[in-house]
């Protein structure tokens, strides 16, 4: 069975933004909802590197574990999808990620919160629509996966810094790529996310 | 004229040597590593994540989004936060309450009710007013439904939601959540009320010391001598005023996110409002006991507000003392008409 997951290659990323551009057209998302986003560490300083992050589809994901509905679930293929009609917008899932992930409207008194909403591995959504559907689309978006696809961010990346696919495949790759060029900063999140590394 | 033309000279010379220097000093030390292929390494200056996480415990960077929380790439702390939640406040939460509740279980088959040694004298004495028992009640109420909606959060999953399945259990939640938020102001008026009103009355004074050693009127064969609120009372008062503080200026934390806080900040924040909630609902647990199946006589002080003689003649013997010397009790020949 294949272990989806995402590596961004930070030598490689340039901060062109073009996978956040691709997600946000791809599914639709809402204004001020961001699945994906680049960060820059060091910007301007030598040593600057720029990282696109969004959910990770982590391994024991803790924003399943937190969750007080248990809106939130794994995948056969690692991919951690969630039931917005389950979701009460309490905000545990944003505490507990590392990596920034949930993003929630703002629905009006205080810090209210909306249903959360995160990078979906472009795979449709964890609610009883039906795979690939108006309905699927309109609350979760896109269901590439089902159709045997990858994520568009990565598909669009246009250094081929952001990488996407199953697990093992994705690594070697960027193993090659640093064996071959000679310098690579590491898998950023990897460790945090899947409980294994990848040795540069 | 020779002379000028020599020192014009030495100082070209030294210009020269001195601009030679500064260029030497300037210019930036190419020692950086090459790569394999002999070009210079990208790497050499980046620092990275594992470095960067020995640094601060949050790697932090810039972007192109008004969203500040953004800009954390990673905080594995995320982790830990949820080994808190899920593991250690769920025993810490169980131990607690479930212990407070059988620690009072016990109690009960044990001491059972305690009665009024002298039994009721059927005269009434004025002990709460109108507006002193709203106050409790509010901040009561109050406290009841923020507990049930707080422990909810922590514990529904496991007790509530098995029993009325995923759908139901949300809209419960979600309900929960609401009520929870508009319920908490409530509570802050009706705690600052208490305070307000009681504060005086809870000074500690040395005659909380003589009713502890006299075992705290537990003790039937002994008299504990007590003011308006006695040490246990007193204590109670004092936990809620401080627990009481600690869970609004966290819950309020909670309430408005990263409204100048990070997420280092909001963690903690959860923490001290789940520790703190956790301790002060078995507190009020043992309070409610008290004020109604522990003790005979206790709960309509708070229900009408008159308390019988006898039971204040036990209980608060000092405070009735006062009472008494102020106006007589209704029943008692010289009394006052009741208001």
């Amino acid at each position: 069975m294949a272990r989806m997951k995402f590596l961004c290659d930070a030598e490689r990323c340039i901060d062109c933004n073009a996978c956040v551009t691709a997600c946000k057209n791809e599914n639709e998302v809402p204004w001020g909802i961001n699945r994906r986003r680049v960060v820059t560490i060091n910007d301007g300083k030598p040593g600057e590197r720029s990282v696109s992050m969004a959910c990770m589809h982590c391994t024991d994901a803790p924003c399943a574990a937190v969750c007080p509905t248990e809106c939130i679930f794994p995948t056969e293929d690692g991919i951690v999808l969630h039931n917005k009609d389950l979701c009460i917008g309490c905000g545990y899932c944003f505490y507990a990620c590392p990596f920034g992930a949930p993003q929630y409207p703002r629905v009006g008194n205080f810090g209210s919160r909306g249903k959360m909403d995160k990078c979906t591995y472009c795979a449709g959504g964890g609610g009883p629509e039906a795979p690939g559907s108006a309905a699927e689309y309109a609350k979760y978006g896109s269901d590439r996966f089902g159709q045997g696809k990858l994520p568009l961010c990565a598909e669009m990346c246009s250094t081929k810094s952001l990488l996407a696919g199953d697990g093992e495949i994705i690594a070697q790759i960027y193993e090659e790529r640093v064996a071959k060029r000679g310098y690579g900063s590491g898998a950023w999140g990897w460790l945090t996310a899947y409980h294994e590394d990848i040795t540069v | 004229m020779a002379m000028t033309t020599f020192y014009a000279r030495i100082r070209f010379i030294l210009a020269a040597w001195l601009i030679l220097a500064a260029l030497a000093v300037a210019t930036p030390a190419f020692a950086q590593q090459s790569a394999p292929d002999g070009a210079p390494d990208p790497d050499a200056s980046v620092v990275d994540q594992k470095t960067l996480l020995q640094q601060a415990p949050r790697i932090q960077g810039r972007i192109d989004i008004p969203d500040t929380k953004a800009s954390v790439l990673e905080q594995p702390a995320g982790r830990s936060w949820v080994y808190f939640h899920e593991i250690l406040l769920h025993w810490f939460g169980a131990i607690v309450i479930l212990g407070m509740i059988a620690a009072l279980t016990i109690a009960y088959l044990i001491m059972g009710k305690i009665r009024i040694s002298r039994g009721r004298s059927g005269i009434k004495v004025h002990r709460f007013d109108a507006f002193e028992r709203f106050s409790h009640w509010l901040t009561a109420v109050s406290f009841v439904l923020l507990g049930l909606t707080g422990l909810n959060i922590t514990f529904g999953k496991l007790l509530l939601r098995p029993l009325i399945g995923p759908t139901a259990f949300t809209s419960l939640a979600e309900a929960a959540k609401y009520t929870h938020n508009f319920v908490s102001f409530a509570f802050v008026i009706g705690l600052v009320l208490i305070i307000a009103l009681w504060i005086k009355d809870n000074i500690p004074r040395k005659v909380d010391i003589d009713w502890v050693k006299q075992g705290g009127g537990f003790i039937k064969s002994k008299h504990a001598p007590a003011g308006r609120f006695n040490a246990g009372e007193k204590l109670v008062f004092w936990f809620a005023l401080g627990a009481g503080i600690a869970v609004i200026v966290s819950g309020y934390m909670l309430l408005f996110p990263f409204y100048g806080t990070n997420i280092a900040q909001m963690q903690i924040g959860q923490v001290v409002h789940a520790v703190v909630a956790v301790l002060f609902v078995a507190v009020i647990i043992a309070h409610i006991y008290i004020g109604t199946v522990g003790m005979e006589g206790a709960f309509e002080a708070m229900g009408t507000g008159e308390v019988d003689l006898n039971w204040a003649k036990e209980h608060h013997d000092l405070w009735l003392a006062e009472k008494l010397a102020e106006e007589p009790p209704p029943g008692h020949p010289s009394a006052t008409p009741a208001e």
